[in-house]
């Protein structure tokens, strides 16, 4: 088998290879930015809490509407969002920290959303919903998850600044951002919306399980190959993408599930960058090179 | 307006800068009482910070001298009085808190920091144009860090830090410049360089308040000094402030905090008729 054979061959010959390639380059634009934020926010495991707490709302349009992709995806982002909100509200107005009680609600979410599926589906259409179906994404599918790219690129254009100083200096964004203040607030609900927005995009081809899987491993590993946030973001989404195609190709060549696939090459990755990429990695921590004349 | 010469705690020979109720200071704090779940951290405080004037604000630990700053930028809201702020917006302050929220890893060049100073004049949406940029390398020569621009913040030292962030207050063009200790932890050579630069503010009739605790740096260094501690001990010129009495009052004063806080303390009537 030439690398052609291996490579190229699967996506020409089989339409459902192509949709689940468009829907992986799709899901990498929006989820490279946003898992970089996560990142430097120190919100990498926010994420994971936020993607489990999609189930129950995916769960419930799913009983209202079947495997309707709209359905479960608006029910899957108002249950994440509504935990997110909870969280942050809980965190607020009593003594239990934030991380805490997004631990407690994702729990309480997940649990009621395997409770909601069970009841009515059978255990395939759990399965679908936990572990996804990149190679069955059919067009609104796919509209879906090029929507919340495109969504999710503009407002990063729009609000890039003061998202970025919220990260690095929030008392200095709530001194001058005007808005009485609230303007760092503001951004940090709209960037919780993205995140909801690209889980809930993750999903339909990962799983509720796997859906933070491209968001956090290609974030995670961009630390090891850049410095400034622009580059952080386009390496993230073209680890994302290749870690996308890489997944998709072993789950054609060796009959494995697509999710956990991709997933699997993206970390497959992460090692990959933890130990030789360029910056604050392994290989450097070891063989540091000669330091520099001045 | 409560008359400063009346304010309870103040020694009685004190001088209190500006006991005439026809002088119209840039900052004025009208009786004003601050503090955390009730329990006061600043007492019953009268008086003005003159426009241009440069003061130290010095006390013991505690006496809720980083407390008045964050209640003048509006971050803490009074459990009693008020303050003024004549003809300021929120855009003519600089703040530099104690512990700066900044995180020191995140990937932002020295550039791209000060550049942040100009957030009045750009917002969110507008472009960073030459003039901008060039007034941004002005500022990081003003503070030494020429060549600088490029570098990763996280790369810097304690001090080149600080350097940065007196550069993004010049390029903030503040009127009223709050500095809550500056200089902790901060060596001689950086201190010795910012103070130049404070003292080029006070040269621009600019309106500086540091909170500070070496007090030879401001005997040398600050016309004018408000002693606090909870209660205004004195406010005045610095060789007066500073001077021996007031100075074992203050620590009298903070000998007698309890270790935590009072729980038992009733309500204050001093205000009440």
């Amino acid at each position: 088998m030439t690398l052609y054979d291996f490579a190229v061959d699967p996506f020409l010959e089989f339409a459902f290879m192509r949709r689940a390639l468009a829907a992986c380059l799709a899901l990498s634009l929006g989820c490279g930015p946003v898992g970089i934020l996560l990142v430097l926010r120190r919100m990498s495991l926010m994420g994971d809490a936020m993607s489990h707490a999609v189930l129950p709302g995916a769960a419930i349009g799913f009983l209202a509407a079947g495997l309707s992709l709209w359905a479960m995806g608006i029910g899957g982002f108002l249950a994440g969002l509504a935990v997110a909100l909870l969280a942050g509200l809980v965190s607020r107005v009593t003594a239990l920290r934030e991380d805490a009680s997004f631990a407690a609600f994702y729990l309480i979410s997940l649990a009621g959303g395997v409770l909601i599926v069970s009841l009515r589906g059978s255990n395939v259409d759990l399965m679908h919903v936990l572990f996804g179906t990149i190679l069955a994404v059919d067009d609104a599918g796919l509209l879906l998850v090029a929507g919340i790219a495109t969504v999710t690129l503009l407002v990063l254009a729009t609000l890039y600044r003061p998202l970025v100083v919220e990260c690095f200096d929030p008392g200095f964004l709530r001194a001058v951002g005007g808005s009485r203040g609230r303007l760092g607030a503001l951004c940090h609900l709209v960037f919780l919306v993205l995140v909801v927005l690209n889980l809930v995009g993750g999903f339909q081809a990962l799983g509720t399980l796997m859906a933070v899987g491209l968001m956090m491993l290609p974030a995670a590993s961009a630390r090891f190959w850049a410095e400034g946030i622009a580059t952080l973001a386009l390496t993230a989404m073209a680890l994302a993408f290749a870690s996308g195609i890489g997944g998709l190709l072993l789950s054609f060549h060796l009959n494995l599930p697509s999710g956990p696939s991709i997933v699997l090459v993206a970390g497959a990755g992460y090692l990959l960058s933890l130990a030789l990429g360029p910056v604050g990695s392994l290989r450097t921590r070891w063989f540091p090179g000669r330091h520099l004349a001045a | 307006m409560g008359s400063p010469g009346v304010t309870p705690g103040a020694t009685p020979g004190a001088t209190l800068p500006f006991s005439d109720a026809t002088a119209d200071p840039l900052v004025r704090l009208t009786d004003l009482t601050l503090g955390y779940r009730r329990h006061p951290a600043v007492h019953h405080l009268s008086g003005g910070f003159r426009d241009g004037s440069l003061t130290a604000v010095v006390g013991p630990n505690g006496a809720g001298k980083s407390t008045l700053l964050k209640a003048m930028v509006g971050a803490l809201r009074p459990l009693d009085g008020r303050v003024t702020l004549h003809g300021l917006t929120a855009a003519d302050i600089a703040y530099l808190p104690q512990q700066a929220e900044v995180e020191r890893d995140f990937p932002i060049d020295v550039l791209d920091t000060v550049l942040l100073g100009h957030w009045r004049r750009v917002g969110i949406f507008r472009s960073i144009g030459g003039a901008l940029r060039d007034r941004a390398e002005e500022a990081l020569a003003v503070v030494g860090l020429s060549g600088f621009e490029r570098r990763p913040i996280a790369a810097l030292s304690a001090g080149q830090f600080q350097r940065v962030l007196f550069a993004r207050m010049l390029v903030q063009d503040a009127r009223l410049i709050l500095l809550d200790e500056p200089f902790t932890a901060i060596d001689a050579r950086t201190t010795a360089d910012l103070l130049d630069v404070v003292r080029r503010w006070h040269g621009e009739r600019r309106t500086v308040i540091a909170v500070l605790h070496d007090l030879e740096q401001v005997r040398s260094h600050f016309p004018d000094t408000l002693l606090l501690a909870r209660e205004p001990i004195a406010w005045g010129r610095t060789a007066d402030a500073l001077a021996p009495a007031n100075l074992v009052r203050a620590r009298a004063m903070a000998e007698g905090w309890p270790e935590k806080g009072d729980d038992k303390a009733g309500p204050c009537r001093r205000a009440e008729p």
